[in-house]
């Protein structure tokens, strides 16, 4: 870099240079030193600003809100019932005379949802990982490991096509429910997407493990089995919370399978066998038709806060937990 | 006897399950190929749709994912390989590197329908509305167009990028830095002529599993610059000054079509989705098919060199 001063200077002043020789150079190089560092650094920041600005630009929009709408009605809403009699009801029903913004139905919706699915992929997922890091062996886990991450990256757009065109009637079909879109759908389609992420942290967690511990067992008389559930298991349990709370955070957050799949009907319901409609849907079907800055606009907004405020602290707790198990495993 | 029997079927138990996955993920794939695979021809990848969108091919929504993918990763690499390097060769174990990877495992937990919100009230609303508002005249950069997609995907994919790239960082022995620094190397020599170089394949894989993950990414870029039907490609003729010719060039500012958008708006609010299914299954095979090239050489590309680093 700084090779054209030298090649400059007249012959006969080399002697002086080799006194005072490198420290120009070296200053020179310094300076490059810091301004590398330093732009290195701006882009360090980065992902502090991006999560920053997500949090900023959410939540300014969401607080707005409450301004034109009182925080009760984000509870139940009022409406007259035919005979004139005020009723309170509890509906997302933002377009109308009188808009309603309860988010009960949503909340539900989204957990009716988001449990099913974490339940059938905590089962899978953590037998899938448990297999994967004590049972199976070289060869076999070099062909299902590459599967399971192969699922992982299908879109979920795909998932959710696969859903709604043949999983819908599949289900219909053997079960006989009333609706042929329903919750149930949707959560089998999410926990296609959440095995892997299951599976994959429950394997990485499980071969954290110390080799001793199992030798341990072994030299105690324990077979495989008992092994796993008495020793490995108990010794990976942090690591096998934050894999199904990741999970979970993962299955509220997602969007285009439940979008399609769960018949987007904004009821207050308990029963998986309903159509409902998530958190996620409501913003995704509803934003694009919204006037900006409008009083839905912002009622979406808030969705997409709320949303946003419980899939980070699920992932806080995963993180805590994963923390603890490093601690606990001395690694 | 009986410790023996319950190890047997617990065993047995947990490799029929695993099974169970593989078998799910045949189905998913199978069904979606058997369901595609008459449809998907030369003409098909290659014409637009025609006649109200019920015929015809997907040749706009392959280039408009094609273009916004490369437009998302160039904006993406740069920030997120550098954010890498600072946060394991400058930041090291410090406070701020602790603060940076918790953000970025916090920006990979977000929910992708909410960089959708947060493109629509930061790139367009603030961002773009800001720059129309210096310009003067009429609504150019504040409204849904590639650009801003991109830039909202390339956000979705950061924490990808920079956790490959860390993971790559950090395996690199601490041997080869400090032979560097005792031969009088700075910092900076140490992590481009040693460090990197050695991490080469590890940014490569975080780079194509970002691409197949912004390729199948649809809940973003909903609002944020996606078209359901448009007549022409994205593309401007920009002219050379003192001549008759141009250049045709990608524009960023217009809205685009796109894959995965695709098979979402054909599915759910086609006008007839019955006659619309092969299309629909075709372009689902399509995207498929793309994401799953990409991930299997990423994947393939991972094993390589984490071996490599275990004979090391």
């Amino acid at each position: 870099m700084s090779a054209s001063p030298e090649i400059e200077e007249p012959v006969h002043a080399a002697p002086r240079r080799e006194e005072a020789g490198p420290a120009p150079r070296r200053r020179r190089g310094r300076l490059m030193e810091f301004l590398i560092e330093s732009f290195l650094l701006v882009n360090g920041f980065v992902a502090i600003a991006a999560i920053s600005l997500i949090f900023l630009f959410l939540f300014k929009e969401g607080i707005q809100a409450f301004r034109t709408i009182p925080a009760s009605h984000f509870l139940q809403g009022r409406e007259l019932d035919f005979d004139n009699v005020p009723q309170t009801v509890m509906m997302w029903q933002p377009v109308g005379q009188n808009p309603k913004y309860s988010l009960v139905p949503l909340l539900l919706g989204s957990f009716l949802v988001a449990l099913p699915a974490t339940m059938i992929a905590t089962l899978f997922g953590v037998a899938c990982g448990v297999y994967l890091a004590e049972v199976a062996g070289k060869r076999t886990r070099e062909v299902i490991k590459p599967s399971i991450e192969l699922l992982a990256g299908v879109p979920s757009v795909v998932i959710g096509f696969f859903c709604l065109a043949t999983l819908a009637t599949l289900l219909q079909n053997t079960l006989h429910t009333t609706f042929r879109l329903n919750a149930m759908v949707g959560a089998i389609g999410v926990s296609l997407v959440i095995v892997p992420v299951i599976a994959t942290m429950t394997d990485d967690a499980l071969r954290a493990v110390p080799a001793y511990l199992r030798e341990g067992a072994h030299a105690l008389g324990a077979n495989r089995w008992e092994t796993i559930t008495r020793v490995v298991v108990p010794a990976g349990a942090s690591g096998l919370v934050a894999a199904i709370l990741l999970g979970m955070g993962r299955a509220l957050g997602e969007t285009m399978i439940v979008l399609m799949a769960t018949g987007n009907a904004a009821q207050v319901t308990l029963n998986p066998f309903d159509s409902v409609r998530t958190m996620t849907a409501t913003i995704a079907a509803e934003l694009g038709a919204v006037p900006q800055g409008g009083e839905q606009y912002r009622a979406l907004f808030l969705v997409g806060s709320i949303l946003f405020t419980i899939t980070f602290l699920i992932n806080l707790v995963a993180e805590i937990a994963v923390a603890r198990m490093r601690k606990r495993l001395a690694l | 006897m009986k410790r023996r029997l319950i190890e047997t079927i617990a065993l047995a138990l947990l490799r029929g399950i695993a099974l169970a996955v593989l078998l799910a993920t045949v189905l998913l794939i199978g069904s979606i190929v058997r369901g595609g695979i008459g449809v998907v021809s030369w003409e098909f990848l290659a014409s637009a749709p025609t006649e109200g969108m019920t015929h015809g091919g997907i040749f706009p929504a392959i280039f408009g994912t094609i273009c916004i993918t490369l437009l998302m990763i160039v904006m993406a690499l740069p920030l997120g390989v550098c954010a890498a390097i600072y946060m394991v060769e400058y930041a090291g174990a410090s406070g701020l590197a602790r603060v940076i990877r918790a953000s970025v495992n916090n920006l990979a937990g977000v929910p992708s329908i909410v960089f959708g919100l947060f493109g629509v009230g930061f790139f367009i609303l603030f961002v773009g509305r800001s720059i129309d508002g210096v310009r003067g005249g009429a609504l150019l950069f504040g409204q849904p167009a590639m650009l801003w997609a991109a830039a909202t995907l390339a956000v979705l994919v950061l924490p990808v990028i920079i956790v490959n790239t860390a993971e790559a960082l950090t395996a690199v022995p601490r041997s080869h830095r400090e032979a560097s620094f005792a031969l009088g190397a700075t910092r900076w020599q140490t992590v481009s002529r040693v460090v990197l170089p050695q991490a080469r394949a590890g940014i490569l894989t975080g780079s194509i599993l970002s691409i197949s993950r912004g390729a199948g990414e649809t809940a973003p870029i909903l609002f944020t610059g996606c078209a359901y039907f448009l007549p022409r490609l994205p593309i401007v003729h920009l002219s050379i000054p003192f001549t008759e010719l141009s250049i045709p060039m990608v524009n960023p500012l217009d809205q685009f079509m796109e894959l995965s958008y695709h098979i979402f708006i054909m599915a759910t609010q086609s006008t007839d989705a019955a006659l619309t299914r092969p299309i629909q299954y075709g372009t689902t095979l399509v995207l498929v098919g793309l994401t799953f090239v990409l991930n299997l050489a990423a994947i393939s590309l991972r094993v390589r060199y984490r071996r490599g680093l275990e004979t090391r």
